[in-house]
């Protein structure tokens, strides 16, 4: 276990090392932020003022190490047009991004799951297929036109919903939580239907294969044989058993919710952390750029461990050693 | 009984929806990067900082001066003006406003910490203030600065007191005697901090997220008509509109051209202003034997030297079919580089006639019968439309034998390779600060000398001595007749050299939903106090 655990951090440190190195030279190798940042009438002296400020005047490899050192010290350096702290602007947008995919993962578990299961065990069925092929609709249709068309139909059409921004909080332990209100909920419902829609699809297909895996099984005979009750057979031993691939996908998927919820927050205004890096994009502020990609590199190392943890509790057989040969 | 009850049901009914409609929920286009409204000198932070602070000089919707906190000024002499300060001009928290204040305010400018684009700018010339009685401030400048009043439009007014200022607080060009305290910018956050003399007060800013203000009632001018604002940054076009039509905000800026049909049917109104901004292309002209120009090919030498050539690409290109064709007529062709009748623009100004024929034969004369090739170099996200500009004007060049080719980019990438002279003709925008001409002939068609601060944005190295001195000579002329007179000339030296090409002014459209109407401003800043109710026209 202990051994499995060191090689494990040492091969994250690894990555995110790379990916350190990789995000700040590209990023410092595109346009010059000073440009988008001072006035239209600043001159080049005030420019360059400017430019030794923000430490852009060095070259990139002593930039770098100056990056790197902060960063081994955690700070991931200032933003240019906000000045303040990036991991604290990160920190400020996680709540929404949190409730946003947590709302999301949620949904698609609600949906995916029980259509899933009821599609394994009556394959043949004629709202088993409607789900299958609904479920191919939610793979190939971008997620942005989605959004869009929710929006277009939810909150213009009809206006029974709002189409942008994040609702009323409420502070819990200092952390502004909108999930609380009712104004909060009604702000957060497309754009969590919106992300969760391809992830739905994803569990209803994971679902429907892993149940009639599962339900073909000899234990699965051998329970009915032995008369248990069919809501039992299917509640415990089939799901339970079926969930396995399902925890894996949806822990890594969550990841990219987090992380790449950009699109649907940019279609919905949303403000959350991707919203923050596409202004961010916009306006060259590098630090926040970094930070950010560095945020979702070390959150995808901790996700994927954590998942292989679960995996682990639901699967006794799965063992956190490392395989020999 | 009944009748009694329904009237008493519609007084309710009334009053509940004027109660709603003292609310204004506004969708930004662009996000203030500070509530500090000396931190950051960029349009959202200006218009946000004009709500709770304002400043000495403010400007109406066409960019002409009207009094700010200042209720008038006066030159006495070349280098000293005399500011009145409003005598009823009161703080959000009751303070009277004193000439102290703004000197601290001033002091402060150069010294924002971690400020992006300071406004130091803007008051570079000050060298001297002094508040002989309570309304009274004298400003000394080093030499003569006819723009001063223009430039405090945009130096936002503290109260000194809040954040610790100096009592015998002294204004130095260096730094002040007895400054006293500097608030960092993130202060600002706090609404029980961030008090100022403007018509609303701050209740909430929340980067990202949203901006909440409230009317203030110890305001000394008009009283603003809502006595609640929200800002919510809607960057992206699409959920701006969306956020439009589905009713969550009452007014958007820069609705998409595209969607201003579908936003008109829905009974939304647009109100729209013709703004400062002029699109232009800028032709490299280095004279410099050494000097190959970027992206031409097919000629050793560099075409556009000859003002012939010049002359030929602006014929080339049809401003009116751009302006109507690919602006959806959010735009007007443009012969300089200001609209009339602002500051220094000229009525009629001649626009340069599109005549591909004419254009080539000049070409012919000027030696190139059969054209060469070019690359046009243009932002993708900066401007409206700017892209397809100029992929127009290529194919208008091409069109004469000018082969030309399109480099495409993003804004922050585009400026940088500019700022490198890495292109031989560009397209790009300027919006006057000032609503002066002088502020764009300074920064786009003066020779480049960046010790004084001129044509730091002439990237095409234009440069007629001549031009320079009489732009030189204005900035430095008190009087708005004889400086007037001097910008004008300036400007048609200028267009007789084709110095630079300009294409169009841009139009700023808003959208409201339906009864509300804006006074659409030239300076491209949403404002609150400009919302009202009523028919739209």
């Amino acid at each position: 276990m202990l051994v499995y655990l060191i090689r494990r951090f040492a091969q994250a440190a690894l990555v995110v090392a790379v990916m350190a190195t990789v995000v700040f030279v590209s990023m410092y190798a595109i346009g010059n932020p000073i440009d988008l940042l001072a006035a239209q009438d600043a001159s080049d002296a005030e420019k360059a003022a400017l430019a030794r400020e923000l430490g852009l005047d060095k070259p990139l490899w002593e930039q770098f190490f100056i990056f790197a050192g902060n960063a081994l010290r955690g700070d991931l350096g200032k933003s240019f047009v906000y000045n303040e702290p990036t991991l604290k602007l990160i920190l400020q947008r996680l709540p929404a991004t949190m409730e946003l995919a947590l709302t999301a993962l949620v949904l698609s578990v609600a949906l995916g799951v029980p259509l899933g299961v009821y599609a394994g065990l009556k394959p043949d069925s004629w709202f088993s297929r409607t789900v299958m092929s609904g479920s191919i609709l939610g793979f190939s249709l971008p997620n942005f036109w989605i959004g869009l068309m929710l929006i277009l139909f939810f909150a213009v059409e009809l206006k029974w919903l709002p189409a942008s921004g994040r609702g009323e909080t409420v502070n819990v332990f200092g952390v502004p939580i909108s999930l609380l209100t009712w104004d909060g909920l009604r702000h957060l419902f497309l754009p969590a239907l919106t992300l969760s829609l391809y992830k739905a699809a994803l569990v209803v297909r994971l679902a429907r294969a892993g149940t009639r895996e599962v339900a073909m099984q000899d234990y699965v005979r051998f329970a009915r044989a032995k008369g248990l009750s069919y809501r039992r057979i299917v509640l415990v031993h089939i799901v339970k058993n079926m969930m396995i691939p399902v925890v894996t996908v949806i822990g890594l998927e969550f990841g990219s919710m987090i992380a790449f919820a950009v699109v649907t927050e940019t279609v919905f205004a949303y403000p959350g952390m991707g919203k923050l890096l596409i202004d961010s994009i916009n306006r060259l502020d590098r630090p926040v750029i970094v930070a950010y990609l560095m945020f979702t590199v070390i959150l995808f190392v901790v996700i994927n461990f954590i998942v292989d943890l679960i995996y682990a509790a639901i699967d006794p057989r799965v063992r956190l050693v490392e395989a020999k040969g | 009984m009944i009748r009694s009850f329904s009237l008493a049901l519609s007084v309710a009914a009334l009053t509940a929806a004027v109660a709603q409609a003292q609310e204004l929920r506004i969708g930004l286009s662009s996000e203030p990067t500070s509530a500090d409204p000396q931190f950051h000198a960029l349009n959202p932070n200006n218009a946000l900082a004009l709500h709770v602070f304002g400043a000495l000089v403010d400007n109406d919707e066409t960019q002409r001066l009207t009094p700010g906190l200042a209720r008038s000024w006066k030159p006495l002499n070349d280098t000293t003006w005399e500011f009145k300060l409003q005598p009823k001009a009161t703080f959000s928290n009751g303070q009277k406003l004193t000439p102290r204040d703004v000197v601290y305010s001033f002091c402060r400018v150069p010294f924002v910490e971690g400020s992006p684009g300071p406004f130091s700018y803007a008051i570079k010339s000050v060298v001297a203030m002094e508040t002989p009685d309570d309304e009274t401030l004298i400003i000394k400048t080093a030499t003569p600065d006819p723009l001063l009043p223009n430039n405090l439009i945009s130096v936002n007014i503290l109260n000194a007191d809040v954040f610790g200022g100096g009592k015998n607080i002294k204004f130095k060009p260096g730094g002040c005697e007895d400054f006293g305290g500097n608030p960092k910018p993130v202060e600002f956050n706090n609404p029980a901090k961030a008090i100022g003399a403007g018509p609303y007060k701050f209740v909430e800013f929340t980067l990202g997220s949203q901006i909440v203000l409230e009317r203030n009632e110890n305001y000394w001018g008009e009283k603003p008509y809502w006595k609640k604002v929200t800002m919510k940054p809607l960057s992206n076009a699409g959920a701006r509109v969306a956020g439009l039509l589905a009713g969550d905000v009452d007014m958007i800026e820069a609705p998409p051209m595209q969607d201003i049909e579908r936003i008109k049917t829905s009974g939304a109104t647009i109100s729209q202003a013709l703004t400062s901004r002029v699109i232009y292309i800028q032709l490299d002209q280095f004279n410099d034997p050494n000097w190959k120009s970027p992206t031409v090919k097919g000629t050793d030498k560099n075409p556009m030297l000859d003002k012939r050539v010049r002359q030929a690409m602006s014929m080339a290109i049809n401003r009116q079919a751009i302006v109507e064709r690919i602006m959806g007529g959010v735009a007007v062709p443009a012969g300089e580089l200001l609209p009339y009748p602002m500051f220094g623009s000229t009525k009629g100004f001649p626009i340069t006639k599109y005549d591909p024929d004419g254009a080539k034969k000049l070409l012919a004369e000027a030696g190139y019968p059969n054209g060469f090739e070019i690359t046009l170099a243009t932002p993708n996200d900066r401007y409206i439309n700017d892209e397809k500009v100029a992929q127009a004007v290529a194919q208008m060049w091409t069109r004469i034998g000018v082969k030309t080719n399109i480099d495409a980019m993003t804004a922050g990438t585009f400026f940088t390779r500019r700022t490198k002279y890495e292109f031989s003709a560009f397209l790009a925008g300027w919006g006057s600060a000032t609503g002066e001409i002088s502020n764009s002939l300074v920064a786009l068609s003066v020779s480049h000398n960046p010790g004084k601060g001129l044509g730091t944005t002439n990237r095409s190295r234009y440069s007629n001595p001549q031009m320079d001195a009489l732009v030189i000579k204005a900035t430095e002329t008190i009087d708005d007749k004889e400086r007037e007179k001097l910008l004008q000339q300036a400007s048609k030296m200028v267009a007789d050299d084709v110095g630079i090409l300009p294409l169009h002014f841009e139009i700023r459209p808003w959208a409201l939903k339906k009864g509300l109407t804006y006074k659409a401003r030239s300076d491209e800043n949403t404002l609150a106090m400009g919302v009202k109710p009523g028919p739209s026209n």
